[in-house]
């Protein structure tokens, strides 16, 4: 009896310790336990779907993507009509999203930099406005923004023959915003070689000088040539190409409606603007924190050493402020991204509109969820994959 | 000549109005021209905002709306239970008023001061719902008077308040077949009391999960955390408008048909998976500020894993983030919106549905959500400027 019972607590030992006091056996036995929770609740929510969607006929296919789609859409970049399908639908609503992500992160950026700025004034009147407009739009959720902006702005503009104009060849109507468009004529693609080469010059011409500066301690204004050169170039282009290579489109008034000129839809122009303000005050507060983190002392050191006001700034002040500024910079860029998807509330076609639309057509829930969480995924890995590449890339310049 | 007696001149200690002026209104030119083009832009726009509110606009869909704004479509006679409930929380917050001050002092004066502001409103409502207003100043005193009790201890208050989140929703949603607290069905909750309660729900259901996601997420078992990891990414990586579809939608197809959740309930779920992951990272951010010193000691002394982490750890990293939770809590308040997208009828709803009531109210959309952004506005920035207090009693950022 004796010795049977040592040969079970030898059998359930390893290198002398019992089996339920090893931390490697507990932690074993942890993982596998809770990993087969996890696939337990798996398998009872796929089992789930599989049979919702047996008795339901959904199906979890993605071959829908190559049928018709049958839709409207009210917005498109790319050709698009009813009977195209299901995928070209999504590419629509793709573009859309990714069109108002750069246009919004584009103004949000001016918008935020010029409130940091007016943030760190010495104007007394100018610092408050600035900061009682991030404390007034910080404050207020961003659907409700948006609400305002579409439903008591954007939808109470006058009808389009009675169009408000603003400055300028802007109008505003119950249509939208029509203003001047650039058009490319047949000398485009020839000027645009110049471009590219203006771009070239300036850069090569920069790192030339940069370097004979650096060796000679001469000042050979390496800022000011680059910038004539980036400048020449095109311009020189624009003449020798013949016929001017853009023509501006001015939106003309017909008889019911503007025909020609760039138009930019109420929903569009509402998502913008909210967007656009809300987003800005966060990356005015981003960019106050970095520039303020820039100590004191680099500033007087800098005007110390004979350096300019313009100087300090562009050479001593901004390189250190970037570094601090850019990763939370990103982040808000991504927000805005991640925000845009609020547009359904106010029917603006962005991925996540299509895809519900998609979703009520074709009844294909899960497949065309995956397929819009897939791209936010992807941004936000294209994010942190562009983070980590420029924290790197600070590191290795700090030592 | 005698000797020289050096007077020292003190750098003024007093700036007149005058010198203000001068020195942070006009001190260049270019700060001069800035102040009055900041002078003429604010009175332009305050002319233009003052005189629309009290001629163009019309107030009547908010000031006839008052209770639907506040409580949705909740029943009539069953809305003593609300009156209950803000009793209920106006006694216990003057009790934790005499026991932690503070922050919690300013809170409760601001909420005594809106109560009464509330019941000398002008506009037509109750004398027992004036009355009622009035009273919970005095419940809150009578708070404050038990607080002074020696036999009142910090950790039953807290346990009050916990029993008060629970007894909240017991009281809104009563029972089935009871007489004194019939069933009320959770479509007819609305307003800004299903606003508060999707976020009170989102964090305080959250806080358990983001506890153990953010052990998960540091624990030395690869299997636990890559799941974590996994999860946490997931759900930071796409917007809360596709995770409350998510749940909306695709949830019922992930459960037995016999499983039915409401709207409500569903919305809830996908708050509190959004809100879960954000707190995982504030916790994780949390224990990483503990230094490792302070795990190696209480193994010293020889508390076992759980112990260490959940006497030593955990209250040390839990302090640390509670301005950060108090911050995610503003962020889901105002989240809350999007619940307006999966069709629950709160604040913003409201606005909508007013806006529909009557044909004449149809385009007062400005008024309707300038009066919602204002609501938000005053909650939300109350709750920032609190924490802002909380941050510096607890002395967070000064470690």
């Amino acid at each position: 009896m004796a010795t049977n019972q040592r040969s079970l607590s030898t059998l359930l030992t390893r290198r002398g310790v019992p089996l339920w006091r090893d931390v490697k056996v507990l932690q074993g036995v942890a993982q596998v336990v809770s990993a087969a929770i996890v696939i337990g609740f798996l398998i009872f929510f796929v089992g789930n779907v599989l049979r919702a969607a047996e008795v339901r006929g959904l199906s979890l296919g993605y071959d829908f993507v190559s049928q018709s789609a049958g839709f409207n859409l009210p917005e498109m970049m790319i050709d698009y009509t009813p009977a195209d399908s299901f995928g070209r639908a999504f590419l629509v609503g793709l573009l859309n999203t990714i069109k108002v992500a750069i246009v919004g992160v584009f103004l949000a950026t001016i918008l935020g930099t010029i409130t940091a700025l007016a943030r760190l004034s010495s104007n007394w009147l100018v610092n408050r406005i600035a900061s009682v407009y991030i404390e007034i739009i910080r404050n207020i959720p961003l659907l409700v923004q948006l609400f305002f902006w579409y439903f008591a702005v954007f939808n109470q503009l006058p009808p389009v023959t009675e169009s408000i104009r603003w400055p300028g060849p802007i109008y505003l109507s119950q249509r939208g915003l029509y203003t001047v468009a650039p058009t490319a004529t047949g000398s485009f693609g020839v000027w645009m070689a110049f471009v590219a080469a203006g771009i070239v010059a300036a850069l090569v011409l920069r790192s030339v000088l940069l370097r004979r500066q650096m060796r000679k301690g001469q000042d050979t204004h390496y800022g000011l040539v680059a910038a004539i050169a980036l400048i020449a170039l095109p311009l020189a282009g624009w003449f020798l190409v013949g016929d001017a290579p853009l023509t501006t489109d001015y939106p003309v008034m017909g008889k019911f409606n503007f025909t020609g000129g760039l138009r930019l839809t109420p929903e569009f122009a509402a998502l913008l603007c909210g967007l656009v303000i809300y987003t800005g005050t966060f990356i005015a507060e981003v960019v106050r924190a970095g520039i303020q983190a820039v100590s004191v002392g680099q500033f007087d050191a800098a005007r110390a050493l004979g350096l300019s006001g313009g100087q300090v700034l562009r050479l001593v002040v901004m390189p250190q402020a970037l570094r601090i500024i850019i990763p939370p910079l990103i982040s808000q860029y991504l927000n805005l991204t991640k925000n845009s998807s609020l547009a359904i509330a106010i029917g603006f076609a962005d991925v996540f509109f299509v895809g519900r639309t998609i979703i009520n057509q074709a009844g294909r829930a899960v497949p065309v969820f995956t397929m819009v969480m897939a791209v936010y995924l992807s941004a936000s890995l294209l994010t942190s994959v562009l983070m980590n590449i420029y924290n790197k890339r600070i590191q290795l310049v700090e030592r | 000549m005698e000797a020289t007696t050096e007077t020292v001149v003190k750098p003024p200690t007093f700036f007149g109005p005058v010198d203000w002026l001068r020195k942070s209104l006009f001190s260049t030119w270019f700060n001069t021209l800035l102040t009055f083009l900041s002078l003429w832009l604010l009175y332009v726009v305050l002319r233009g905002a003052l005189t629309w509110a009290f001629t163009t606009a019309d107030w009547a869909p908010v000031t006839n709306s008052l209770k639907l704004f506040a409580v949705g479509q909740y029943p009539l006679d069953q809305m003593w239970r609300l009156g209950v409930i803000i009793s209920m929380i106006c006694f216990l917050m003057g009790v934790s008023w005499r026991l932690w001050g503070g922050t919690v002092r300013t809170f409760a004066l601001a909420m005594a001061v809106a109560l009464g502001v509330m019941a000398l409103m002008p506009v037509r409502m109750d004398l027992t719902l004036r009355l009622w207003f009035l009273v919970n100043p005095a419940l809150m005193a009578l708070g404050y008077l038990t607080g002074r009790s020696p036999a009142v201890k910090s950790q039953w208050v807290m346990l009050g308040w916990l029993l008060s989140f629970v007894a909240t929703i017991v009281l809104l949603s009563g029972f089935k077949g009871s007489a004194l607290l019939p069933r009320v069905a959770t479509n007819l909750w609305g307003g800004l009391t299903l606003t508060f309660l999707l976020a009170l729900v989102g964090i305080v259901a959250s806080f358990p999960i983001g506890v153990l996601l953010a052990l998960g997420r540091r624990s030395s078992l690869p299997v636990v955390k890559a799941m974590c990891v996994l999860f946490i990414e997931l759900v930071r990586g796409v917007p809360l408008v596709t995770i409350l579809f998510m749940a909306s939608i695709i949830l019922p197809l992930f459960l037995p048909d016999n499983l039915r959740i409401d709207r409500v309930l569903r919305a809830m779920t996908g708050m509190t998976l959004f809100a879960a992951a954000y707190m995982a990272e504030n916790i994780r951010g949390g224990l990483q500020a503990i230094p490792r010193g302070q795990e190696e000691a209480a193994k010293a002394v020889g508390l076992n894993g759980f112990q260490t982490m959940a006497l030593i750890v955990m209250p040390q990293a839990l302090r640390a983030v509670i301005p950060a939770i108090v911050g995610q809590f503003i962020a889901l308040f105002m989240d809350t919106t999007l619940a307006v997208i999966v069709g629950l009828v709160e604040l913003l709803a409201i606005g909508k549905t007013v806006l529909q009531s009557r044909p004449e109210w149809l385009l007062l959309d400005t008024e309707v959500y300038l009066f919602i952004a204002a609501v938000f506005w005053v909650f939300t920035y109350s709750m920032s400027y609190a924490s802002r207090q909380l941050e510096v009693a607890l002395g967070v950022g000064e470690r």
